[in-house]
């Protein structure tokens, strides 16, 4: 069990910055939730504390001991690979106790703790056997238990669920939030899939551009998205965004505005705020999509109640949204 | 592609082929027995000589020398095997399959150890010159030993390896040829793999002996098949540098047995020799023969 510290950490390929400097504090016991679209940097940042990229410049500090110069191995960590990685050639048992071996622990003790492990996992029947003999989800177990032998005092996880089918995915994901309560370890899990982030995360961090853009609590990014990429990238159907100009803006500053699909309503035509037409409605049971298009061409999504009467597509409408509800972005695309 | 991907390429069409050949009712019949006679007259005429050699070690010199060539076995078996076992023509052929024995070991296990060491550095660090020595083993490849026979020869010479094991093994361990198929194996390993290991607290030797070497294992024993009878049938080197008859291996001493001049040639122990050459190869084929093909087909990943 540990903290973790990033100081300011950037990381260069060559010529090209790809992380501009991130700081981050972990606290002890805490789910951080790295998330952020392809190639801004998350990954990276992962295999930074992992010790598996050299940091360009800032400091990583875990409990306060500066690791910037360590192996991975002296940082006490244990990390969970996306395509897990196990050892094909090793039974589920070697390759949970590879790490110990390695760190010459006692060999009753490896026993006991690999035992205890695949208990937690239920891998039990299955220590015999090698990796190509498993299933998606239990090759991902055995990789998870191949982390908690260790007992490290940080878990790391790239992107771990993504090679798993939807339905599997759920599952592992409770099992690993579940997991990770009562081990009560530190963990850093980067993922680009904003569900994970929003289950999983006790703080998640928005990555854009190799920047952080906001860390903090799920629902408290979901409700005060610092900046337009934020709101954008977190929660699904997106955030709608309209031009500040096609009101009478409060404010000289804004310059869009963002208004969430469920914080919108359907208004008959000719009343609401804005005049708009319906494209097509999607019924998805609990709740129906309607998409559509503003009399100034700009698209727009509301999501209403499935028990709704859902309108047909192709007639006029208007939009209607509280004043509370409003998300208003400047220029740089912060929020005002 | 890696070389491994072609050959299994190249196998997978004979696998898919013969789904349908066996629900086709035409084949079951008359074709199979074609099919079969054709192999059969195959394996008779490539096997005939064999026969031939096989039963002209069994019989006396005036048996051989009379036409017509007898085409069964005669009665001089233990005879012959024992007179070329044990004193042979120049040196005895025991002694000589021993050293075969040590030449073609040293060169094959040598070959795979050097090129497995030198496909890990140059898949798996980065230091300055990398590809220049990729390139250079790479281009060694298009040399034949012939080509540089003369300065290897100096070279041994005067580390006085002349006779010896160890000049007969040395000029022909380092392998491109190995190498690169080693490279293209360890390219295909995921590096994910390595990393994980580094996690784990392998240092790079001990992932190499811990993860890499088992994960080769099939491709080292197809290689080994290869590179021992590549270091069995070696010929040219063997005769350049051993005169001592104490040193001859059993290919270039085979040859010496044949008559220079008027010299008497004594074919039944000639034969013999031939027959005991032949014996070690086959033995190594045919008992890696699974995991010769394993190494050349499977994937374990």
């Amino acid at each position: 069990m540990a903290t973790l510290t990033l100081n300011q950490i950037r990381k260069t390929f060559g010529k090209t910055e790809v992380i501009h400097g991130v700081d981050i504090d972990v606290r002890d016991g805490e789910f951080i939730v790295i998330v952020g679209p392809s190639g801004c940097g998350k990954s990276t940042l992962l295999r930074m504390v992992a010790g598996l990229e050299t940091v360009t410049s800032g400091e990583i500090l875990i409990d306060d001991r500066r690791v910037n110069e360590e192996e991975p191995m002296d940082r006490d960590i244990a990390m969970v690979f996306q395509n897990y990685a196990l050892y094909p050639h090793m039974t589920v048992f070697d390759n949970m106790a590879y790490g110990l071996k390695i760190a010459k622990t006692p060999k009753s003790e490896i026993e006991d703790r690999v035992a205890t492990a695949a208990k937690m996992l239920q891998l039990e029947p299955y220590l015999a056997r090698k990796p190509r003999e498993l299933s998606g989800g239990q090759r991902q177990r055995v990789a998870m238990g191949r982390a908690i032998v260790r007992k490290p005092s940080l878990f790391l996880f790239d992107e771990p669920l993504s090679n798993l089918d939807a339905k599997l995915r759920v599952q592992m994901r409770l099992e690993i939030k579940d997991l990770q309560k009562q081990l009560g370890i530190t963990s850093l899990y980067v993922t680009h899939d904003q569900v994970e982030a929003m289950t999983l995360a006790d703080r998640m961090i928005v990555m854009n551009g190799g920047v952080a853009d906001q860390i903090g609590a799920p629902l408290e990014v979901y409700e005060n998205p610092a900046t337009e990429f934020v709101a954008g990238f977190i929660g699904s159907p997106a955030t709608n965004f309209l031009p500040a100009r096609l009101f009478s803006p409060r404010d000289a500053r804004i310059k869009t505005i963002g208004i969430r699909p469920e914080h919108a309503t359907l208004t008959t035509a000719g009343s609401g705020r804005l005049p708009a037409k319906i494209v097509f409605t999607e019924a998805l049971g609990a709740e129906t999509l309607l998409h559509l298009r503003l009399d100034t061409g700009e698209s727009f999504t509301i999501r209403q109640d499935g028990t709704a009467p859902v309108p047909t597509e192709g007639t006029a409408c208007g939009i209607d949204w509280p004043d509370s509800r409003e998300l208003d972005f400047d220029e740089a695309g912060k929020r005002l | 592609m890696t070389a491994r991907d072609a050959l299994a390429a190249e196998t997978a069409p004979v696998n898919s082929a013969r789904i349908p050949a066996e629900g086709m009712v035409e084949k079951r019949g008359i074709g199979l027995w074609f099919t079969h006679a054709g192999l059969i007259l195959g394996v008779i005429v490539i096997f005939f000589p064999i026969w031939l050699a096989f039963v002209a070690s069994t019989v006396s010199q005036p048996e051989i020398v009379r036409p017509p060539m007898p085409l069964l076995p005669g009665d001089q078996f233990l005879e012959n095997y024992t007179k070329a076992l044990f004193s042979g023509v120049n040196a005895p052929v025991a002694w000589m399959l021993f050293n075969s024995l040590v030449m073609a070991l040293g060169i094959s296990l040598g070959k795979i150890v050097i090129s497995l060491l030198s496909a890990f550095a140059i898949v798996y660090f980065r230091f300055p010159g990398r590809k220049l020595f990729f390139w250079l083993i790479f281009l060694t490849l298009m040399l034949p030993v012939e080509v540089r026979i003369v300065p290897t020869y100096e070279v041994i010479a005067s580390f006085g390896m002349l006779n010896s094991y160890s000049g007969l093994i040395f000029p022909l361990i380092a392998s491109a040829t190995a190498t690169f198929l080693f490279r293209q194996f360890f390219m295909t390993v995921p590096d994910e793999l390595a990393e994980a290991a580094r996690v784990d607290g392998a240092r790079p030797m001990r992932f190499f002996w811990d993860i890499l070497l088992p994960m080769s294992r099939t491709n080292m024993a197809a290689l080994f098949v290869i590179l021992f009878i590549y270091g069995w049938n070696q010929y040219l080197w063997p005769l350049l540098i051993t005169t001592d008859p104490s040193m001859n291996t059993i290919v270039m001493g085979l040859k010496q047995m044949f008559p220079s001049g008027d010299d008497i040639a004594d074919w039944p122990v000639i034969m013999a020799t031939s027959i005991l050459a032949m014996i070690p190869p086959v033995i190594v084929v045919i008992s890696m023969q699974k995991l010769f093909i394993r190494g050349l087909v499977d994937s374990e990943k």
